[in-house]
């Protein structure tokens, strides 16, 4: 369980976190959203004790990470896939770990299985390819088998299968009861393994809800198509729905259901060649929360696409 | 809550992480990475190498040798003369015991795993001291036992029971542990290896040059103090030593005394910086 309350850091004139207070529970896959620069691994690295909080505090099972009796028994976490010794084997920078709290070095070859690096435990790490090194990352949050798991952006240089291994294990730990708290700027990954949300903007807290409660957010729009499309878009607007021009002549419809549209058009007489009502995404709940604190953007208004693959 | 204690059953040992645990993780970190290891064989190496060296060329010239040279003659320090090569080589792996935890960015997982930093700091300095004081005193009496087997019939030699000489000897070892120690402090404050390697070779080389143009009466006061005039004198048994061009020097054990602050000073800066600053 992770409690941070009122966390703030500032590097020079930035405020990087602001005043941010959230949970991590158990049994359950927290989600940590932002957009670049907002903050995400700044606060991961606060509840990790490596950067000191300018205000506020962070708890790990009740405890600053600084006072934990056992850290690497409590909490596993993957901050920065680059932290390992470019000259040191797998194996040993794992043991190098296991030995400063008395882990059985066979515990060493469990986890070295368990993200499938048996193979290479000899192999110098910086012969690694991101995506292995990436593996010996998550190797190392697992290896003191800890209740409390932070990932920042673990699927980062992993192919589709090693996507697919993440997600899986990401449940799978959630499911054994322990707190996951990942970080990730891939909106359908999230979407994907995470419970809850915590979403965050220019380091504020923007919202703190389970999955579903979020995307509700972000409503539905009914697509409709009619060969008389002036005349209903103005006859919607008439009835207080938000109407905008879609792809191919549509209309795209917020604040009406599709069942309300398509009863208004067959009330006019409106031949309706299209209708259906699209549930919102993540990404779409997430670009309209965003919007406003998004530290880096083109001139344009972003397309998601664009967002969703900038490291 | 209750929920998460059912679910993860998760007993913790009783006590918490300590010290001894850490010290064998140190021990790991440092025979886990070959350029370690190679780069204190090499050290041995070459101090020996260079120490036979400079004993069999004063051999060869001790006939032809003056009065003067001859009254000032150190066996000892000249078979020690390898030391001199060893201390950059020690002053970089001190340096990079340290800097290389930044560097590579596995002090990340090293504090995660020992979030007390000075625990940290401190199982570096003990791990990396005593490795480096063992290998240092087994070089420093390997180059004077072959030093004066080399010398002895052409010029004369010392025995480790003459005065001073086992002290020099066991200084030597004691001159480069220092050494290794300073250089691991200035890397825990300046926390990059370039810069602390610089920082090292400054002080050993650049700063006797700059002292020595001074005029003695400003350079003399100032050059005691400098680690590679005390190194000279704790590895002499006169009071001039073997290579500093009769700088004037501290008493040897004091001189160790004043080298052992520097390290120390350098330590607990580092200490405290390190405890203050932001991994």
């Amino acid at each position: 369980m992770i409690e941070a309350r009122g966390l703030t850091k500032h590097y020079g004139p930035t405020r990087a976190v602001d005043d941010l207070s959230f949970d991590v529970a158990p049994g359950q896959v927290t989600g940590f959203l932002g957009p670049n620069g907002s903050g995400k691994s700044t606060t991961m690295r606060m509840v990790m004790g490596l950067d000191r909080p300018d205000a506020g505090r962070v708890a790990v099972n009740g405890r600053p990470y600084h006072d934990l009796p056992w850290p690497l028994r409590e909490v596993g976490a993957l901050l920065e896939a680059k932290a390992i010794h470019p000259g040191r084997s797998a194996a040993n920078h794992l043991l190098t770990l296991a030995q400063t709290h008395d882990i059985p070095r066979r515990r060493v070859d469990d986890v070295l299985e368990e993200v499938g690096l048996t193979s290479v435990a000899g192999r110098r790490a910086g012969r690694f390819s991101l995506g292995m090194t990436q593996r010996l990352g998550i190797a190392a949050a697992l290896l003191g088998d800890p209740g409390v798991l932070l990932f920042d952006e673990p699927v980062n240089g992993l192919d589709p299968e090693g996507i697919l291994w993440v997600r899986t294990l990401l449940r799978r730990l959630a499911a054994e009861g322990r707190a996951v708290f990942v970080s990730s700027h891939l909106m359908s990954e999230m979407a994907l393994t995470a419970d809850h949300l915590v979403v965050i903007g220019k380091g504020r807290l923007i919202a703190d809800q389970s999955m579903a409660d979020f995307v509700a957010g972000a409503g539905t729009t009914v697509q409709v198509r009619s060969p008389r499309g002036a005349e209903l878009g103005a006859a919607l607007r008439g009835r207080g729905a938000a109407v905008d021009d879609g792809p191919g002549g549509c209309l795209l419809v917020g604040g009406m259901g599709a069942a309300a549209v398509g009863d208004l058009a067959a009330e006019l007489g409106l031949a309706v060649h299209e209708l259906y009502s699209r549930a919102g995404t993540l990404e779409e709940a997430f670009m309209e929360l965003t919007r406003d604190s998004v530290e880096f953007r083109a001139e344009e208004p972003a397309p998601p696409a664009a967002v969703e693959r900038s490291p | 809550m209750t929920l998460w204690a059912e679910a993860v059953p998760r007993a913790l040992p009783p006590g918490h992480y300590h010290l001894r645990a850490v010290l064998r993780s140190e021990w790991t970190k440092l025979r886990s990475v070959r350029s370690t290891m190679w780069a204190l064989a090499v050290t041995v190496v070459v101090g020996i190498a260079v120490g036979l060296l400079a004993s069999s060329s004063t051999a060869s010239q001790w006939r032809h040798g003056d009065t003067v040279d001859r009254l000032l003659f150190d066996p000892t320090a000249v078979s020690l003369t390898g030391l001199l090569f060893g201390q950059l080589a020690i002053g970089v792996l001190g340096a990079l015991a340290m800097s290389a935890e930044y560097g590579t960015g596995t002090i990340r997982a090293s504090l995660a795993a020992v979030p007390r930093r000075p625990v940290l700091l401190l199982a570096k300095v003990l791990v990396f001291g005593t490795l480096v004081f063992v290998v240092s005193e087994a070089l420093s009496f390997a180059a004077f036992l072959l030093g004066q087997a080399v010398m002895s019939g052409s010029a004369p030699v010392a025995h480790l029971s003459d005065p001073g000489v086992a002290r020099a000897v066991v200084g030597g070892g004691l001159y480069l542990t220092l050494l290794g120690l300073l250089a691991l402090g200035i890397a825990t404050i300046v926390r990059h290896t370039a810069g602390a390697i610089t920082i090292f070779a400054a002080i050993q080389l650049v700063l006797p040059i700059i002292v020595a143009a001074f005029p003695a009466k400003y350079g003399h006061p100032v050059g005691k103090f400098l680690p590679a005039v005390i190194g000279s004198a704790m590895t002499s048994t006169t009071p001039y030593g073997a290579h500093t061009s009769f700088l004037p020097s501290f008493a040897p054990w004091r001189g160790f005394a004043l080298l052992c602050a520097y390290a120390a000073g350098a330590l607990v800066v580092g200490a405290v910086v390190m405890v203050r600053r932001d991994a």
